[in-house]
């Protein structure tokens, strides 16, 4: 839940001296060069030892885009403080007028001599208040024939001047997203990725990522298997929640579905494995994914029955004695993680979006 | 039949429709429920001299005689502007209580400052160990002298940390009903915000000596009075949960119908419209449902039980889905504490818990 930046760091960090944090990085960048199911193994025993989530935006997203479409300086630059997570980046994609549709985006960046002046604004911008860098998709041009060619991907340094964050407080209390203002803030043309109008598409690949990382299936199974424990214990003396035939049959439900999902990963990764591109199966384990996630969500809730009540931000931060706890185990932060993670059916390209693109681009619809 | 409001209901529920509309906008009831109490102590003065609050108890006892029918329009009401202030704690629950089983003297000493906004009060139902059965509890009344001496552990107490007086229920299968100051020697309160932008309380009670006026009714007479105020409860948070419900629904649908992406308002997308259609026909039957449900219990009839169980189902399952889906299709806007929409959606996950929940509920509509 609510995180210091100091010791997600500090985890980062120790995660990069084992050789980790670039997972998913080509060798050569200073990655380990696991084959994809060497990589869902990684990603499966690091749920199983339920170890923080490694925040995504500079090693899972900018990282592989500068990679792939950067020059060899923004290469050297940039890639080996994103490797040992020197520094923190967030993700400038959002508007407040374009949500599901993102390229109708209107922050702007007109050329000016050797930069770009941005105006504009990002909102739904995680952890913001941390980052160090941004990147953006911004509007280099609006004449062009298709409003996706006018996108440029820039990334941008948070201490310009005319760059501002203000926070969103969301409605589990905490504070990880935020609103992000440029106003004439001066970049560097050497800051933009690859060519002038062609952002969309350095940024489709990136939501692709977000897509299939999104599934988390192997954290839900985490989490389904803490829950079956917990249900097995008498908590503060009441009947067990297994002996709660609805109960179970509903933990019972998720698992079918979820195996199933497994497999449907599986599925994606043997195809990516053997040469195919990854398709459909993204958009279904994104949406897919985060339903399940959320099933599970509101059976902690469930479990939890009157303790999903109590809110109490300073326990999930310092931890209560034993004596002052409010609530037991899956019941503390319960219905603050439920209410959270209604985000995950809205993020990255909402689960209505995943359906419109099985329809077009699967169903030909 | 005949679903037309007397001159009286009417007369309620322009008035309370007003309050909201004028007097409670959504800032207001933001900044009610961030005060250290929980809620606002002005409001709730207001409610007092409306006569809500003297709303359900006898006219002899300085009340206004009214029925579930005048309470499920008051909660309806209270619904739909996400009224925040603890009428259910106070009113439904603890006076629930005292109504039913206290003597005059009891009354004049507990019920009366309740009524005329002297006195905050509370019900302690739930305890550690006993989730949804209420009937089942582990604290004790040992008779000692003139009185009693409680000792247990109440979990959740709805405005507990608020209340100048608690009832408590000690004693297990002879369960008694007490009513103690909450400054009593040998009571500990841990006072704490829940997630619907209320107040609530764990309590300890460790060798709590109380007098023989404590006791509410005769010994025995907790489990039935209990059910009762809970089966009232059920009925006014299921009204809330309906005015919720109906709240979001029109909230979505205006949403839809402004907000624009890809050149066209999102309500014009024919997906979105068929879900909006689902969250009204979600909201209208529970309506109907609640009808159903506060007739029968008003006019005491075969059904009245089935009727508890059956509402409480219905606003458990289809709050939840109409709160669900109102912030999906607000997108990030329902997920930001700046905007109504989330409080809404967090108050009926509360609803679709307290009192039973949907599965607790059907279990028994199944037997």
């Amino acid at each position: 839940m609510p995180i210091e930046p100091e010791d997600q760091i500090n985890y980062q960090k120790a995660l990069f001296d084992k050789g980790w944090a670039a997972y998913n990085w080509p060798v050569e960048y200073g990655g380990t060069g696991w084959s994809l199911v060497q990589k869902y193994i990684f990603q499966t025993e690091m749920a199983n030892a339920d170890m923080p989530i490694f925040i995504p935006f500079g090693v899972g997203m900018v990282g592989p885009i500068i990679y792939s479409f950067g020059s060899d300086e923004q290469k050297q630059r940039f890639l080996p403080d994103i490797l040992e997570s020197n520094v923190w980046w967030c993700q400038g994609y959002s508007e407040p007028g374009s949500g599901s549709d993102l390229a109708s985006l209107k922050t702007r960046a007109d050329r000016d001599g050797d930069a770009y002046v941005v105006n504009g604004s990002k909102i739904w911008t995680t952890l913001a208040q941390f980052a160090d860098w941004i990147f953006c998709l911004v509007r280099t041009s609006s004449d062009v024939a298709r409003r996706q060619e006018g996108i440029s991907f820039l990334l941008i340094d948070m201490q310009t001047p005319g760059v501002s964050v203000k926070p969103i407080i969301t409605i589990d209390g905490s504070h990880e997203v935020n609103e992000v203002y440029f106003e004439n803030v001066r970049v560097p043309a050497e800051n933009l990725i690859g060519e002038e109008g062609k952002g969309w598409t350095y940024g489709k690949v990136l939501l692709q990522h977000e897509r299939t990382g999104t599934a988390g299936v192997a954290y839900t199974k985490y989490r389904l298997r803490k829950l079956r424990a917990q249900a097995q214990q008498s908590v503060r003396g009441a009947v067990p929640l297994s002996e709660d035939h609805n109960f179970m049959r509903k933990i019972a439900a998720v698992e079918v579905e979820l195996k199933a999902l497994e497999y449907t990963e599986l599925r994606t990764l043997a195809a990516v494995s053997s040469g195919k591109a990854p398709g459909a199966e993204s958009s279904i384990l994104k949406f897919k994914g985060t339903e399940l996630q959320q099933a599970v969500d509101a059976l902690y809730m469930e479990a939890a029955g009157y303790y999903a009540l109590p809110y109490v931000p300073e326990q999930y931060v310092l931890g209560f004695p034993e004596d002052d706890r409010i609530g037991e185990g899956v019941e503390t932060d319960a219905s603050p993680r439920y209410f959270n993670y209604r985000k995950a059916s809205i993020y990255g390209g909402s689960n209505e979006i995943q359906k419109n693109i099985i329809a077009k681009h699967v169903l030909g619809l | 039949m005949d679903f037309s409001l007397n001159e009286f209901q009417s007369m309620l529920d322009d008035s309370v429709e007003k309050f909201v509309s004028n007097e409670y906008d959504f800032e207001t009831r933001q900044a009610n429920a961030a005060s250290d109490i929980g809620y606002g102590s002005a409001t709730w003065q207001t409610f007092c001299e409306l006569g809500w609050t003297a709303m359900p108890f006898a006219e002899a006892d300085g009340g206004l005689d009214g029925g579930p029918l005048e309470t499920m329009i008051l909660m309806q009401q209270f619904g739909r502007g996400l009224v925040v202030e603890p009428y259910l704690a106070n009113i439904i629950l603890a006076g629930g209580v005292l109504r039913r089983l206290a003597t005059a003297e009891q009354k004049t000493r507990w019920l009366q400052p309740i009524i005329e906004g002297q006195m905050q009060a509370a019900l302690a139902f739930a305890e550690p160990q006993n989730r949804y059965e209420f009937g089942e509890i582990t604290t004790t009344a040992v008779a000692a002298g003139d009185g009693w001496v409680l000792n247990g552990k109440k979990s959740v107490v709805l405005n507990g940390g608020n209340a100048d007086v608690l009832i408590i229920p000690a004693g297990g299968d002879g369960m008694c009903l007490f009513a103690i100051s909450a400054d009593s020697p040998g009571i500990r309160r841990q006072d704490y915000q829940t997630v619907d932008g209320s107040r609530a309380a764990d309590i300890t009670l460790e060798n709590v000596a109380v007098g023989a006026d404590a006791l509410l009714g005769k010994v025995g007479d907790g489990r039935a009075t209990l059910e009762a105020v809970i089966d009232d409860a059920i009925l006014a948070v299921a009204a809330e949960a309906v005015g919720i419900m109906r709240a979001l629904t029109t909230k979505t649908v205006e949403y839809s119908k402004n907000r624009v992406q890809f050149g066209v308002p999102i309500g014009s997308f024919q997906a979105l419209q068929h879900r909006m259609v689902d969250m009204l026909t979600a909201s209208e039957q529970s309506y109907s449902l609640l009808l159903w449900a506060t007739m029968a219990n008003a006019d005491k009839t075969d059904e009245a039980k089935r009727a508890i169980n059956a509402i409480k189902y219905q606003v458990s399952t289809a709050g939840t889905y109409v709160g669900q889906e109102a912030v999906q299709l607000h997108g990030g806007m329902g997920m930001s504490w700046e905007f109504d929409v989330g409080h809404y959606f967090k108050r009926l996950s509360v609803i679709a818990q307290i009192f039973g929940n949907a599965d607790w509920h059907l279990d028994r509509l199944a037997k």
